[in-house]
C-alpha cells in the first residue's frame, strides 16, 4: 500500500486540495493501485499549496503545486513510486524552505495525520503531559518560567509569572482559557495548529490545568475558523475517549476537561477580558484592570488565558526541559516564534525560527520577496495595530524590545509585505475605519476618535487644510494612545503614525478627485 | 454542499425551535454565543421572535438578548440567502488586490456588503481575515474556504452557485 499525503488545512483547501485528494483516489482506483490518503496538516510552504507528498523508502517527496488536472500525469511518471515529474520537488525535509527552520512547536504539523492519537503518541506527544502527572504544580510552573516564554498574543507577558499567580490564587474552582480568536489579519499560526496538530494545544492545556490547579478549560475559536472548530471537538471527544482528558487523566489524581466555544466576528473577542465576557454569553465589552483575570476571571475565578502558541509550546518544555527552550532567541525573547509571512509573498507561508531573525532574512531568504515581483513598499508586522515599516527597516530583528524601541510591535508574528502599489494613506484610513467596526464602544477616544480619524484622512487625502488637519490627526492619535482602556483604541494610532511617519508623500499627494463610492 | 439554508420559512415559523436548542445546552446563559450560532445554522438567522423565547429559557432580560445579538456582527437579524459568501477584507488580502475583489463582488451581484441578492441566492458579507492570508485574497462560502480569488474566479462561482 503507497502512502500519499494530501492536507486537509484550510488554507489547502481554499485552493483545491479536496478536489486533487477525490481525483487521486479515483485515479488510483481505475489504475487499480493501492493507494492510501492521509489528509495531514500543513507543511507550511502554502505557497505551494496543494502539496502533495508519497511515502518512499528515502522518506517522503513532495509535489507542488497540484491540480486536480495533474493527477494522470502524475500517476504516469509514477509519482506514487516516488518517479519523477514536473512538480517533483525531492524529498521534503531536503527543501530549504523547511530545513532552515527551527520547528518546536511545528514540529510535527504536517508530518502526521491530525486526529490519529497512534501518530501524535509515536511522534513525541504526550511525552510532556506524562511528566508533568508526576510534578507538583509549582515544580511545572518553574520549569515554564525557566524556558522564557512570552505570551504569543501579542503582549508578550511572561508565561510562567502569569500562571505562578493563578497557582498561588486560593479558590476552590479556576479555569484555563485558549484565546484561539486570531483576530491579527495576517496571522493563521493558531489555525494551522488546530487544524494540525490539535492534540497538542490539548497537551499544552491540560499541563496548565495542572499547574494551576484548574480541571476546567475553555477554547474561545473565531466562527471564521470553521474547520478549526471541528477539528479541535473531534481532537477533543477523541482524547477524552482514550483517557487523555477527563476524570483521572490516564489513571492520575488528575481530572480536566475541555469544550470548545465559539466567537462571532467581533475583533475585540480577542482581548482577554472582552473574551471572557463572551465566555460568558455577554457582549464582549473589555473590562477595567486591575481585577487582572489571574486572579478573577472567568465567572469571577482565577483564570489562565493564553494565546495557543504560548500553550503549544508549552508539551516542548515540559519535554525537553525549560532550558532546552531558552537556549533559542536573543535578548529577553527567548524560543521560536511561528512567523506567518502572509499576502504579497512569492512564498508565503509558516516559518517557524528562533527570535533574533531579521525582518529582511524572513522576507527575503524565506519570501522570497513579492508575489508580484514589483519592489516592496510596506510592510505590517504584528496584525492591524501593527506599524507600517518601510524597505529601510528591514535589518530590525524579531525581538520584542527591538521592535518596540522602533515604534513597531511583534505581535502575534504576522508580516504582511505590501508592494509599490500600496497606497499607505488608504492604510491608514483603513486602520481607523477598522476600530471604528470593532470598537467594543466602552470609551470615547476610541469609540468617536476612530471615526473622527476617518473623517480627518479623508480631509487629507482630499487636500483639505492638510498641515492643520496632519496636526490635528497628531493629537487625536495620541488622545487615542493615552485615553483608550485597552490596546485597540490605544494601537491604532500605531499603524496610522507609522504610515505618516515612514510615508509622508502618499499623505501629500495632489488632492484626488472623491472617488464614485 | 453545506450550509443551504432551504428550510427558513418552515423553520421560522416553528416556535419552538429556539427553546429546543437552549434546552441542548441546558439553559445556560453562559451558552448564548452557542446557542445563537446553532440557531442561526438552523434557521438562516437569529428571528426577532426568538429574543423573548432565549430571554426566558435563559433566566436573562430581553435587553441582554438583544444586546448580545447586536453586539456581534455574525448573528443576522434577516433573513440570508441560500449561500453566504464571506470576502475577507483585511490587509493581508489587500494587498492582494483584495479591495479590487470586493469591488467586483459587490458589482457581480449587485448588492453592498450585508445584503442578499434579490433572487435570494447569495448574501454578501465582509469579514476581516479567515487565516487564509499566505493564499491571499481569501472568501469562504457558506463553511467553503477559497483563496487565490479573482474577479474572474468570483464570477465563476456566482454561477456555479446559481445552478
Ligand atoms: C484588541 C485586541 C485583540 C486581541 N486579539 C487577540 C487574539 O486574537 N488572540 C490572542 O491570543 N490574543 C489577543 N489579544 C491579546 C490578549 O488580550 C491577551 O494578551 C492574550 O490572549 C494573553 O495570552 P498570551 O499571554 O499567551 O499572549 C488581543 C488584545 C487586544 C487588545
Ligand atoms: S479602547 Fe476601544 S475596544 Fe478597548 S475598551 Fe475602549 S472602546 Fe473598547
Ligand atoms: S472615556 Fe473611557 S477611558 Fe476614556
Ligand atoms: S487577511 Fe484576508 S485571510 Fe487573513
Amino acid at each position: 500500500m503507497i502512502k500519499v499525503y494530501v492536507p486537509k488545512d484550510s488554507a489547502a483547501r481554499a485552493v483545491g486540495a479536496d478536489e486533487v485528494a477525490d481525483a487521486i483516489v479515483a485515479e488510483a482506483a481505475a489504475r487499480k493501485i493501492d493507494v492510501k490518503i492521509i489528509r495531514n496538516g500543513s507543511r507550511g510552504l502554502l505557497w505551494l499549496e496543494p502539496f502533495v507528498e508519497v511515502e518512499t523508502a528515502k522518506g517522503r517527496v513532495a509535489f507542488a503545486p497540484v491540480e486536480a488536472g495533474d493527477v494522470k500525469s502524475l500517476f504516469d511518471s509514477k509519482f506514487h513510486e516516488g518517479g519523477k515529474h514536473k512538480l517533483s520537488l525531492g524529498l521534503t525535509e531536503e527543501l530549504p524552505y523547511l530545513k532552515n527552520q527551527e520547528r518546536l512547536t511545528f514540529a510535527r504539523c504536517g508530518i502526521t495525520d491530525p486526529l490519529s492519537l497512534d501518530d501524535y503518541i509515536s511522534h513525541g506527544g504526550f511525552v510532556g503531559l506524562k511528566k508533568a502527572l508526576t510534578m507538583k504544580g509549582a515544580e511545572i510552573v518553574a520549569e515554564v518560567t525557566t524556558s522564557g516564554l512570552r505570551g504569543r498574543g501579542g503582549a508578550g507577558f511572561p508565561t510562567g509569572i502569569k500562571w505562578k499567580t493563578v497557582h498561588d490564587a486560593k479558590a476552590e474552582q479556576k479555569y484555563v482559557c485558549c484565546n484561539a480568536d486570531e483576530g491579527d489579519s495576517g496571522t493563521f499560526a493558531d489555525r494551522m495548529v488546530m487544524e494540525g496538530d490539535p492534540f497538542m494545544l490539548i497537551e499544552g492545556m491540560t499541563i496548565a490545568g495542572i499547574a494551576v490547579g484548574a480541571n476546567k478549560g475553555f477554547i474561545y475559536i473565531r466562527s471564521e475558523y470553521p474547520d478549526a472548530i471541528r477539528v479541535m471537538k473531534d481532537a477533543i471527544r477523541i482524547a477524552t475517549t482514550a483517557k487523555w482528558l477527563g476524570q483521572n487523566i490516564q489513571g492520575s489524581a488528575h481530572s480536566f476537561s475541555l469544550e470548545v466555544r465559539r466567537g462571532a466576528g467581533a475583533y475585540i473577542c480577542g482581548e482577554e477580558t472582552s473574551m471572557l465576557e463572551s465566555l460568558e454569553g455577554k457582549r464582549g465589552m473589555v473590562r477595567a484592570k486591575p481585577p487582572i483575570p489571574a486572579l478573577i476571571g472567568l465567572f469571577g475565578k482565577p483564570t489562565v488565558i493564553n494565546n495557543v502558541l504560548s500553550f503549544a509550546a508549552v508539551p516542548y518544555i515540559l519535554a525537553e526541559g525549560g532550558k532546552a527552550y531558552e537556549n533559542y532567541g536573543m535578548g529577553r525573547s527567548r524560543g521560536t516564534l511561528p512567523f506567518q509571512l502572509a499576502g504579497n509573498f512569492k512564498q508565503g507561508g509558516l516559518v517557524e525560527k528562533a527570535f533574533g531573525i531579521t525582518l529582511g532574512q524572513l522576507i527575503n531568504d524565506f519570501g522570497g520577496g513579492t508575489a508580484t515581483g514589483k519592489p516592496l513598499r510596506a510592510v505590517q508586522v504584528g496584525g492591524p495595530l501593527g506599524a507600517y515599516l518601510p524597505a529601510s527597516q528591514l535589518n530590525l530583528q524579531m525581538d520584542y524590545e527591538a521592535f518596540a524601541a522602533n515604534g513597531a510591535m511583534v505581535g502575534h508574528g504576522g508580516v504582511v509585505v505590501f508592494d509599490d502599489s500600496a497606497d499607505m494613506a488608504a492604510q491608514a484610513r483603513f486602520a481607523m475605519e477598522f476600530c471604528a467596526i470593532e470598537s467594543c464602544g466602552k470609551c470615547t477616544p476610541c469609540r468617536i476618535g476612530s471615526t473622527r480619524g476617518v473623517e480627518v484622512i479623508d480631509k487629507i487625502v482630499a487636500g483639505i487644510a492638510r498641515d492643520e488637519n496632519l496636526s490635528l490627526l497628531d493629537d487625536l492619535c495620541q488622545t487615542m494612545t493615552d485615553g483608550s482602556l485597552c490596546a485597540m483604541g490605544g494601537l491604532t494610532p500605531m499603524p496610522v503614525q507609522s504610515a505618516i511617519k515612514y510615508f509622508p508623500e502618499d499623505f501629500d499627494r495632489p488632492a484626488k478627485m472623491q472617488a464614485a463610492e | 454542499m453545506r450550509g443551504k439554508h432551504t428550510l427558513i420559512d418552515v423553520r421560522v415559523t416553528k416556535p419552538d425551535a429556539a427553546s429546543v436548542i437552549a434546552s441542548r445546552y441546558d439553559n445556560k446563559p453562559d451558552a448564548l454565543l452557542e446557542i445563537l450560532h446553532d440557531l442561526q445554522h438552523e434557521v438562516g438567522h437569529v428571528p426577532e421572535a426568538a429574543l423573548p423565547v432565549l430571554a426566558k429559557a435563559l433566566n436573562i432580560s430581553r435587553a441582554e438578548v438583544h444586546g448580545v445579538v447586536s453586539f456581534y456582527h455574525e448573528f443576522r437579524r434577516k433573513p440570508a440567502g441560500r449561500h453566504v459568501v464571506k470576502v475577507c477584507r483585511a490587509e493581508a488580502c489587500q494587498s492582494m488586490k483584495g479591495n479590487e475583489l470586493a469591488e467586483a463582488a459587490q458589482k457581480s451581484l449587485k448588492v453592498k456588503f450585508g445584503e442578499t441578492t434579490s433572487d435570494g441566492a447569495i448574501t454578501l458579507e465582509a469579514v476581516y481575515c479567515l487565516g487564509l492570508c499566505a493564499t491571499s485574497p481569501s472568501l469562504l462560502v457558506d463553511e467553503r474556504p477559497m483563496g487565490r480569488m479573482t474577479p474572474q474566479k468570483f464570477e465563476a462561482l456566482v454561477k456555479e452557485l446559481a445552478s
